[in-house]
């Protein structure tokens, strides 16, 4: 039998996998494929009216423009650090519950404890910022506290100062306990027998967590942190949409805020689509480079 | 977990050892008030008194309970009908969801479907590559779908990590089943209809609860594909009511207050909050072990 007819065969005994498939093909098509390829408008004038194929090719003017920009580094500042200042709280948080809860003796109280803890995973971003400028405006119980013991109120947020803290603090309290399960799962499989051997030798408790726990959820950490890292340049825009507002733009506004009011509210799309690439490829290669230097510092990487 | 071993040492446990474990429990503690206490407060001051909440009276239990907030919220023809957008949103696009990730997953997870690791890479490479919001806004505008419904439900019809988890499960089901229903003259849709789906009820309910949540919570898709007030979600009233009024306020801005942000009452506000939120926190001691289970299959296998 020759290859052709073979395929042709293969090709018919799958034929309502095929059918199947259509559905889902399309889709990864049409919502998928199709933005992949209307990235193109980055590098056209994009008119509405003409489409991609009737705009007019502008090659690299979108991306200079925005390096030129003066506000461009404001973005990237912005972006960076209150990307890194989350890795730096959010990212050890997680694994400090997972190993505290591992700790405990009761398994009900662990439970409780668990259940407890991925609780606000559930609760939307609208509900989470709504509590959050609620608490925290002029009025709210946050302040009156802060009177009961004598200090003055703070305008919490309209202070560019305070945006990073506000945020990093509700993202802790929202995403903590859901982020521990990875860990409390590797520690799970950890096998009990290192333990029995770890205390012949004496080790005491912290001796069981430093030389035993922790590194057997090292492979599960650096590929945690190297997702982390890929994700810097793109922070979640959903929340701070809802949390900033005009005077705190000085720390608050980050790339895809950027992207959003001048793509969406601004109708400039093709200029924010190279806004929005610029962020997805120094996103891949902050992906490589952790890659990189994690699989050279002999941990887990992701290829 | 813990073995024979490790339970003898625990008879003889050192003081410090017991310093540990009490302050251990006591910072668990903390974060399970931490968790609980911003939720249990918007509970309690949704049903006190208007002006007790206002003299900042009430902190541990409600004071002067009252409805009136609820009352209020209830008679918003508006909240009713984004309440309803939200349920249609939720039911239509949790089906779609269901549908198309089951028959993305099943013929992905069948050795003898020619082309197969062609098709996977095809799916997985939009894990790690996008267009982008613009882009994708761009199609959906193009297909005609702005400040419809549809536009809500079908860009996101099938998370491709869900999609994962569901393949590896469709996996485990032995293939002599899918041979003895060949010989009995089925073929593979009826198959998937009549034996994978059926088998499949655990990660069916697990997938389920994930995307009933997630369409539950969404609003950024309705923020920015949706402009008509009478196709709002829940979440998008709640946000105008509870945080662009706020901004309101604060910066005394004329302007939002002009364009219908006013300033809304605490006790109002924190109702909306429980309206919103109380269906996910009633089904959540019940539904939560599932939502674990399906994280913990994703970690492993995906």
């Amino acid at each position: 039998m020759d290859g052709s007819s073979y395929a042709l065969k293969r090709v018919r005994q799958s034929k309502y996998l095929y059918l199947i498939f259509l559905l889902p093909f399309l889709y990864y098509v049409i919502f998928h494929y199709a933005p992949m390829y209307g990235l193109l408008i980055a590098f056209q004038k994009y008119n509405i009216v003409k489409g991609i194929s009737g705009s007019k090719w502008v090659g690299l003017a979108n991306f200079k423009r925005f390096l030129a920009d003066p506000y461009f580094w404001k973005l990237v500042r912005n972006t960076l650090l209150l990307s890194f200042y989350n890795l730096l709280w959010g990212f050890p948080a997680p694994i400090i519950l997972a190993l505290l809860m591992n700790e405990l003796r009761r398994k009900n109280f662990k439970r409780f404890v668990q259940s407890v803890s991925y609780l606000p995973h559930f609760i939307s971003t609208v509900v989470v910022c709504g509590m959050v400028v609620n608490f925290l405006s002029a009025d709210g119980p946050i302040n009156s506290l802060l009177q009961g013991l004598g200090f003055d109120t703070v305008q919490f947020l309209v202070r560019p100062e305070w945006f990073r803290t506000i945020y990093i603090a509700s993202d802790i309290w929202q995403t903590m306990g859901w982020n521990s399960i990875i860990y409390t799962a590797a520690i799970c499989s950890v096998d009990a027998e290192l333990y029995d051997a770890a205390l012949i030798d004496g080790a005491g408790r912290f001796g069981l967590v430093r030389h035993i726990t922790l590194p057997a959820i090292m492979p599960t950490i650096s590929i945690m942190l190297i997702l982390a890292l890929g994700k810097l340049m793109s922070i979640g825009f959903e929340k701070i949409i809802l949390l900033y507002n005009g005077s705190i733009y000085e720390t608050a506004d980050v790339i895809s805020t950027y992207v959003y009011r001048r793509g969406l509210l601004g109708s400039d799309f093709s200029y924010a689509t190279a806004v929005g690439l610029f962020q997805s490829l120094v996103g891949f290669v902050l992906l490589a480079t952790s890659n990189r230097i994690t699989k050279r510092l002999g941990e887990t990487g992701l290829w | 977990m813990v073995s024979e071993m490790a339970k003898r040492t625990k008879m003889r446990r050192s003081l410090p050892a017991r310093a540990f474990d009490a302050l251990n429990i006591v910072i668990l503690l903390a974060i399970v008030l931490a968790t609980v206490y911003p939720l249990y407060y918007i509970a309690i001051v949704s049903i006190s008194d208007g002006t007790a909440v206002n003299r900042g009276e009430v902190k541990l239990l409600p004071v002067d309970v009252t409805f009136e907030a609820y009352a209020t919220v209830l008679k918003n023809p508006d909240i009713w009908r984004a309440y309803g957008n939200t349920l249609l949103y939720t039911v239509v696009g949790t089906a779609i969801n269901l549908i198309m990730t089951a028959l993305c997953a099943y013929p992905l997870s069948r050795k003898d479907f020619y082309g197969r690791p062609l098709f996977t890479f095809f799916v997985a490479l939009t894990m790690f590559l996008s267009g982008g919001m613009i882009p994708l806004y761009l199609v959906v505008q193009r297909l005609n779908l702005i400040d419809k419904m549809w536009a809500v439900v079908l860009p996101g019809a099938i998370n491709t990590f869900n999609m994962i988890i569901m393949r590896t499960f469709f996996q485990q089901i032995p293939v002599s089943l899918h041979e003895s229903a060949y010989i009995d003259g089925a073929n593979d849709l009826q198959i998937l209809r009549k034996i994978v789906i059926p088998l499949s009820k655990p990660i069916m309910a697990t997938m389920t609860l994930f995307y009933a949540v997630q369409h539950w919570n969404s609003f950024f898709s309705a923020l920015i594909y949706l402009n008509s007030k009478a196709k709002y979600p829940v979440q998008i009233m709640l946000r105008n009511i509870v945080v662009a009024s706020e901004f309101a306020d604060q910066q005394g801005d004329i302007g939002s207050v002009a364009s219908g942000f006013h300033v809304v009452a605490q006790n109002y506000k924190y109702a909306v909050i429980m309206i919103t939120v109380l269906p996910i926190i009633a089904v959540y001691p019940f539904l939560q072990k599932h939502f674990a289970k399906g994280v913990m299959i994703g970690a492993i296998k995906g």
